[in-house]
């Protein structure tokens, strides 16, 4: 499963949520206000790095860009694409949840 | 791949209905079948001709309208959200009596109901929800 997070982890619970309901094999993508859930030495990075094992993490190029959040900035391993790459990702996994 | 797509939030709140958009145009970019984008609660707000932001300022209305014209798109807005926030067509403002001219619908648009939704999530192969 495909598992889509929207909002900040410094605003809302969204992104815990979610990380509690992946499971081995589920790609979590970071867009709009989730891609600060990237950022790496926050009080938020530990969940994304406590799950990097079993589930694949990504984040939309364009809205890290927007925020200024370079890959130097990056929880270690996560992936970035573009729109392209969310239809790819979108097309490899049978079901997709937005978390918002 | 056939796709459809939900749209729950309105234009220029956060960032969901222009995110619908991108996705939307990668989609086609891709080769993809788009069945159809389904605009629902605040998302109905896209569909209204009437609004005008500044020149400078992305026109997410007409953005929507003109993709919906180069690649046949089908629009729809649901019925009750719209009608909850003004949004009418032709047929609509004429049998709620809101005279001559009420009607704001935006083109390439129209207006159904939830069973649309409901088709679109039976027969697509994938369906991607934008919102707040």
């Amino acid at each position: 499963m495909l598992h889509t997070v929207n909002k900040s982890p410094f605003q809302t619970t969204t992104l815990q949520s979610c990380l509690r309901h992946t499971r081995k094999g589920d790609a979590v993508l970071l867009i709009e206000d989730g891609v600060l859930g990237a950022l790496k030495g926050t009080d938020a990075s530990g969940d994304i790095w406590g799950r990097r094992v079993e589930v694949a993490f990504y984040v939309l190029g364009p809205d890290a860009d927007a925020r200024g959040i370079t890959k130097e900035r990056m929880i270690d391993g996560i992936n970035v694409i573009d729109y392209e790459g969310f239809v790819d990702l979108v097309a490899q996994h049978k079901t997709s949840q937005a978390w918002l | 791949m056939k796709f459809s797509i939900l749209v729950n939030e309105g234009p220029y709140t956060h960032q969901a209905s222009d995110t619908a958009l991108q996705f939307t145009r990668a989609v086609l970019a891709k080769g993809h079948e788009v069945m159809r984008v389904f605009f629902y609660h605040d998302g109905v707000n896209v569909g209204s001709r009437l609004t005008v932001p500044p020149q400078d300022d992305r026109n997410l209305q007409k953005s929507w309208s003109d993709l919906a014209e180069e690649h046949k798109l089908d629009l729809v807005v649901c019925i009750a959200a719209a009608q909850r926030r003004g949004i009418l067509d032709e047929g609509e403002a004429k049998r709620h009596g809101k005279g001559e001219g009420a009607a704001n619908l935006a083109p390439g648009f129209r207006i159904s109901g939830l069973g649309q939704l409901i088709e679109m999530g039976i027969e697509s192969d994938r369906l991607v929800v934008f919102g707040d």
